[in-house]
């Protein structure tokens, strides 16, 4: 398979043979370039994201936010950066050196490590892995990890127990997320994700599994170590957990790495669920993709951002009965019923053979219903809970309480 | 040619990124001050001495969240292949997939009943 040289941009490898390098140099120089260039957009949305996030948090909270540095305060980051690369660097007596500072390395560089696979237009690619949602599932795992490592070497308790409890907490909510994770490779019957992006032309995951966008959403929330799943930082029980003894740039490393870690979730939501680049005028002009993509990405990590500044923290009981008794069974569920109804459909060959919105429309509607029939049974459920809760309560006081308390009068 | 491409692609992304994080952290090895003291360097507990070793006991039930994620986890990756071919499938290998997910609600029933899903 010989590509021919068209552009630099796209066949850089190409034109180089023809300018007369040789082929393996060229192949690696390319390969090179095209890393250099995907690792290099995370790196660049973190500086933005460190803004963004400090911005809407105080916008939340009634405040006004960095306002000094720079127009806005947009140079806040970069201040921030320099003050960092001045701290001292305190390392605890007592802790197992090496691991202690591989932890905040290992916890960035699997972030940008996720970027490989995303594609961000039709032709722009990273990898375009066969397992890509494998991929992302393994750099995913690592991040339980750089917690293990970071606060096993610190030699600190709180940093100890921070670490086993956010072991406790990643490693269960990974088990929904890997769930909901495999309800877009049903439906496509790839792992690619630019093949799962090419698959939501009919239709937006988002409409077509909902509930596994939903389940997806709130166990990346919990795996990113947000509020209201953030016990990974309880700082009125744990000061800071596993990264309390780290300071500096090392400490820099774990705070990048979380904000970044959020912003690829949304990222990786706006391509299994949003239709990732698609939009219209797409397949005209592929570059149109990053726009349409980073468009939903800033929608969906605004409403994380959102989500992280309202809710409060849950208690530990309550993150491990939510996910194990809720959320676990619910992504069961909605797995089998999600295959079911697919097997229906193939059953009655309403398959969309070439995924227009007109074509795949009875599959969208059948979907669907098959999503809010689930929704419906797991709220009467909770109502039947519910009920049956209060009655328990009733029996234990032994007397029913009145349904308006009146305040006495004198 | 193609796959090896995408595959090389990860192997130099793997190489390569290392150094982002690197990078920072060696420059700030080298511009900040070290003044290390034994007060500076303590372990932080609140200003408390740390009493005993660190690295203590811990509780179990950590441990039986790990074992039943394992479980869930290795059934769960043989579950791809199956998602992947899904729409092609026959009757009977549908079935297996059945099954099997149904074998996986078995071992959560089995753990909720015997109480390792609540945290003591």
């Amino acid at each position: 398979m010989e590509t021919q040289c068209i552009d630099i941009v796209n066949t850089l490898a190409a034109c180089l043979v023809a300018g007369g390098a040789d082929p393996n140099l060229a192949n690696f120089l390319s390969i090179l370039m095209g890393v250099v260039l995907v690792a290099t957009l995370p790196l660049v949305t973190v500086i933005l994201l460190i803004w963004v996030e400090r911005k809407v948090a105080a916008r939340i909270q009634d405040r006004i936010g960095p306002n000094r540095v720079g127009p806005y305060g947009l140079l806040q980051p970069v201040a921030d950066a320099l003050k960092m690369l001045t701290k001292e660097d305190i390392t605890p007596a007592g802790a197992d050196r090496f691991i202690y500072n591989l932890a905040p390395i290992i916890a960035f560089a699997m972030i940008i490590l996720m970027w490989a696979v995303i594609p961000f237009s039709p032709v722009h690619v990273g990898a375009d892995l066969s397992i890509g949602i494998l991929y992302f599932i393994a750099l995913g795992s690592i991040g339980t990890v750089k917690v293990m490592v970071g606060g096993w070497s610190s030699n600190n308790k709180y940093a100890l127990l921070g670490a086993f409890r956010t072991i406790a907490l990643l490693l269960s909510y990974e088990v929904p997320l890997i769930l909901a994770l495999l309800v877009p490779v049903l439906m496509t019957g790839t792992m690619s994700l630019q093949d799962i992006t090419f698959a939501q032309g009919g239709m937006w995951f988002i409409v077509t599994a909902p509930l596994a966008a939903l389940i997806f959403l709130i166990a990346n929330q919990a795996e990113t170590g947000r509020a209201p799943f953030d016990l990974i930082e309880a700082e009125s029980e744990l000061i800071a957990g596993y990264n309390i003894e780290y300071s500096g740039f090392k400490f820099g490393m774990f705070m990048a790495g979380e904000f970044l870690h959020v912003f690829t979730v949304a990222v990786l939501f706006s391509v299994l669920f949003l239709g990732g680049w698609w939009g219209p005028g797409v397949e005209q002009a592929p570059a149109l993709g990053f726009i349409y993509l980073g468009a939903k990405t800033a929608l969906v990590y605004l409403a994380l951002l959102w989500v992280r500044n309202t809710l409060p923290r849950f208690r530990v009981d309550q993150v491990m009965a939510l996910n194990w008794k809720v959320m676990v069974p619910g992504a069961i569920a909605v797995l089998l019923a999600q295959a079911l109804a697919l097997r229906v459909i193939d059953a009655l060959g309403l398959t969309p053979v070439r995924g227009g919105f007109v074509e795949s429309l009875p599959q969208t509607v059948i979907l669907l219903g098959v999503n809010l029939v689930l929704v419906f049974l797991f709220l009467n459920q909770v109502r039947r809970q519910g009920r049956r809760q209060r009655a328990a309560d009733l029996a234990v006081v032994g007397e029913t309480r009145p349904v308006v308390s009146v305040p006495a009068g004198d | 040619m193609y796959a090896v491409n995408e595959w090389a692609f990860i192997g130099v992304f793997f190489a390569i990124a290392w150094v982002f994080p690197v990078l920072p952290i060696a420059a700030s090895w080298f511009f900040s001050p070290r003044k290390p003291n034994a007060v500076k360097q303590s372990t932080y507990e609140c200003g408390v001495e740390t009493v005993g070793d660190t690295w203590v006991q811990f509780k179990v039930q950590y441990y039986i969240y790990a074992l039943v994620f394992l479980v869930f986890d290795v059934e769960m990756v043989f579950l791809f292949p199956w998602a992947v071919a899904y729409r092609q499938l026959d009757w009977f290998a549908f079935a297996a997939g059945f099954l099997f997910i149904f074998l996986l609600v078995d071992a959560l029933i089995y753990a909720w009943r015997k109480g390792a899903l609540e945290w003591m």
